[in-house]
């Protein structure tokens, strides 16, 4: 009797892994789908919205090729454009980041709980209804006219996204800092030699989230590329893009480029899937 | 009321009692604040004194050297070893002098109008001979901009100004006591005491020049009538009226239609941000739990594959979404095979189609972050908890409701909150997918942008200001800082309340 209850149980149990893998595998496929449908819409002669899969003997390299020979879609340059961009954001966001979350999470200073407010409240704004005002200020340093002022666009505003740096920084213990400031050390060697060795996953995470931010956002860029009156060749990709979808017989050539972007975004994402995990889980809550 | 008489209440009787406490309580703050006042008057009062307190102080028993510095900043500074800060702020001070004589004085003067000469073109000369040239009129925007700046250069002055006197007198306290200072104190006190100066000063220049000046002067256009468009253009103080068109404005056959509009945009912005948090929040916890279950392999796949939707940029996928719902793309076909819509029409014809599509794609997009942090957190619920539970025969759906549940939604309290936030601002999902679409019925003032019914406030608002050859950026603004208004209630709120926010010193 009793060994039938555990057999049944056991059963039960394996029935509901089972269960529980239809449950993943069917998730995952509504979730990868549209990438598939992204790559063999690429990949089709004449690619239409209406079916899936590019037909027997429609499929074709040609999208590629159009992607980067054509003149009017010169997506290199917009690739090279936005990697420039992203490497200087990402670069002068980071420290910005990590040097404001280090002040408001280890340093106490009158004023630290008020500007953490002000950043709260600032963020609550649209930001685009500034985007007047930024592009005049633009205007006024002469920068208006390059898309590579929205690597100043971007690192200025880093200071709004301190919190889960500050985050993590708050769950490191601060009986470390007290040795390293009774040895003699300042604050600034605690930022240095105590922190920053000790905060590798929320770096990487900072790097990353600064460096595939850029790819993806299409609304400044535009604002500066239409404003400023700049050359197609001028644009970064997520601009490029979506300029490409004004047009219908560039919907294939439009796909080609998605991929092209996904690519190496989606590499860099599985090579630092780690700290990425990490900086996420260890920031945005603290447990 | 004892502890044990209450206990030996029945429900609804200690119901009863909670909500007399809760209304007592209710009193005794208010009693509370009204006795509070007369102190707290006398504390401010204390407080705004007491620069006035220590500039007189200073003048009175200052050195001359000290007195100089009410008008050459840092004068006493330099004079005395400390010649980093004494250099900053007489620096200050010059370049403010410039920038006033250059810039401020002549914009600031023009800010009760905001301009008063277009710009023209004029013949030199003879008109058929002549050369056209352009007279450069007033530029509304930039007189507003400038204006800006300029007070805002005032009131840093003012402060730096009371600092630097502040500071003078110290020194002089110092010296008088024997304690000379060094050129040098400056620098180190940078990388210790003071090193969050050293820190914030890059961050906070760009703060304050690209979001707190643009978004003070979104604030100030909202009572302008500023369209947005070329920066050349005059425009004029209009008080209120924008505020009173949004709420009160009645068209001549006597509706309000653009009030109308706003309340059920409002409305169906705040419903959106409540579905999308809470569909998120709740369908990512479950694959969570799905993946993180024991006995399940390959978990590292399943959460790869999620990720996946987070590396490819989203207006990538939400283009591509929007290209399979439009009129022939297949979904709406498939759509059309069950018979949910008629043929040759777009689901987003129909606003409950419209409004669950986007909930369900956002779902879509939205999803792999929660996941990815429950399930950070789920590692970290103590296993001796299910463990306890398990012995006293616990089911597993009642294990989720009483420790699961209970533990995630404690922690991840300010993430629920900013996840709401974020929703009520989401801009890309709603232009990407629908763009709004179906529009509202009657006629709207094409001023007022192509305002549909899945439009939030922010694509409006975007709608309003961004797009078309009729904008209106004022009333943009005002409806910014309306959703401003929102968000700032509903977290202060909340965010006070959460416990993580008020215990910060405890998690280190």
């Amino acid at each position: 009797m009793e060994k039938k209850h555990y057999a049944s149980k056991r059963a039960l149990e394996k029935g509901n892994r089972i269960l529980v893998y239809a449950i993943l595998i069917v998730i995952c496929l509504i979730w990868v789908f549209p990438f598939f449908y992204l790559v063999f819409q690429s990949f089709g002669l004449n690619p239409n919205p209406k079916s899936i899969f590019p037909g027997p003997g429609n499929w074709t390299i040609n999208n590629y090729a159009q992607l980067f020979t054509n003149k009017s879609t010169p997506f290199f340059s917009w690739w090279l454009n936005t990697f420039i961009i992203a490497f200087f954001t990402a670069a002068l966001q980071t420290v910005l980041v990590l040097m404001t979350a280090y002040a408001l999470s280890r340093l106490r200073f009158t004023g630290r709980q008020a500007l953490m407010k002000l950043i709260l409240i600032l963020g609550m704004f649209p930001g685009f209804l500034g985007m007047l005002v930024i592009y005049y200020i633009l205007k006024l340093l002469n920068l208006n006219t390059s898309i590579y002022s929205l690597i100043l666009v971007y690192a200025a505003s880093s200071m709004m996204s301190y919190y889960i740096a500050k985050g993590f920084f708050d769950t490191i213990s601060k009986s470390l800092d007290e040795a390293v400031l009774i040895d003699g050390g300042t604050k600034n060697t605690v930022f240095w030699r105590v922190i920053l060795p000790l905060s590798k996953p929320i770096i990487i995470y900072t790097i990353l989230v600064s460096f595939t931010g850029p790819w993806g956002d299409f609304m400044f860029g535009k604002y500066i590329a239409i404003s400023g009156g700049l050359q197609v060749n001028e644009f970064t990709v997520a601009v490029g893009l979506q300029y490409l979808t004004g047009f219908d017989e560039y919907y294939g050539v439009f796909c080609a480029g998605a991929v092209m972007v996904s690519i190496p975004i989606t590499a860099l994402f599985f090579w630092l899937q780690r700290y990425y995990v990490e900086g996420i889980a260890g920031g945005a809550v603290k447990g | 009321m004892t502890t044990i008489r209450y206990l030996s209440l029945s429900k609804p009787e200690r119901a009863l009692v909670s909500i007399g406490r809760f209304f007592k309580g209710i009193g005794i703050g208010i009693a509370h604040f009204f006795k509070k006042i007369p102190s707290a008057m006398l504390k401010v009062g204390y407080a705004i004194s007491k620069p006035f307190r220590t500039l007189f102080d200073a003048f009175k028993n200052g050195t001359w050297f000290t007195r100089l510095n009410f008008l050459f900043m840092g004068f006493s500074q330099l004079l005395h070893h400390e010649i980093f800060r004494g250099i900053l702020y007489l620096a200050y001070e010059g370049v403010f002098i410039w920038f006033l004589i250059k810039i401020g004085i002549s914009n600031l003067s023009k800010l009760g109008t905001l301009g008063t000469f277009s710009p023209t073109s004029q013949y030199i000369g003879d008109v058929a001979e002549g050369t056209l040239v352009s007279i450069a009129g007033d530029s509304s925007f930039t007189i507003l901009l400038y204006s800006l700046v300029t007070i805002l250069f005032i009131i840093i002055l003012v402060v730096l100004w009371y600092f630097s006197i502040r500071d003078a007198k110290s020194l002089q306290d110092n010296i008088a006591i024997g304690k000379n200072s060094k050129n040098t104190d400056f620098l180190k006190e940078l990388v210790d005491k003071k090193y969050h100066k050293l820190l914030l000063a890059i961050p906070l220049v760009g703060l304050v020049a690209f979001t707190v000046i643009p978004i003070i002067f979104m604030i100030i256009v909202g009572f302008t009538n500023y369209d947005g468009r070329a920066h050349a253009d005059l425009f004029d103080w209009v008080g209120f009226d924008n505020y009173h068109n949004l709420f009160a404005g009645f068209t001549s056959n006597g509706s309000n239609i653009i009030g109308e509009v706003f309340w059920q945009v409002l409305g169906w912005t705040l419903l959106w941000a409540l579905i999308a948090t809470f569909t998120n929040y709740f369908l990512g916890m479950i694959v969570a739990l799905l993946i993180n279950k024991k006995g399940i392999k390959l978990k590292k796949l399943w959460r790869t594959i999620l990720i996946l939707t987070i590396a490819v940029p989203q207006f990538v996928s939400l283009l591509l979404i929007n290209r399979m719902l439009t009129p022939g793309g297949f979904l709406t076909r498939l759509f059309v095979q069950w018979n949910w819509i008629p043929a040759n029409t777009s689901p987003f014809d129909s606003v409950i189609l419209a409004r669950a599509l986007i909930i369900i794609v956002n779902m879509w997009v939205g999803v792999p972050y929660t996941m990815l942090i429950c399930s950070g957190i789920l590692m970290n619920i103590p296993e001796d908890l299910y463990e306890s539970a398990r012995i006293d025969g616990a089911s597993t759906f009642k294990m989720y409701t009483s420790i699961t549940l209970p533990y995630m939604l404690f922690i991840t309290l300010p993430y629920l909150i900013s996840q709401f936030v974020g929703n009520i601002n989401n801009f890309n999902i709603i232009y990407l997918l629908s763009a709004g679409a179906p529009k509202f019925k009657g006629n709207i003032p094409t001023f007022y942008g192509e305002v549909g019914q899945t439009d939030l406030l922010i694509t409006w608002i975007y709608k309003m200001s961004m797009e078309g050859d009729d904008k209106s950026y004022a009333v943009a603004c005002v409806l910014g800082i309306l959703i401003f208004l929102v968000i700032a209630v509903i977290s202060l709120i909340f965010y006070g309340r959460s416990s993580s926010v008020k215990n910060e010193e405890d998690f280190q």
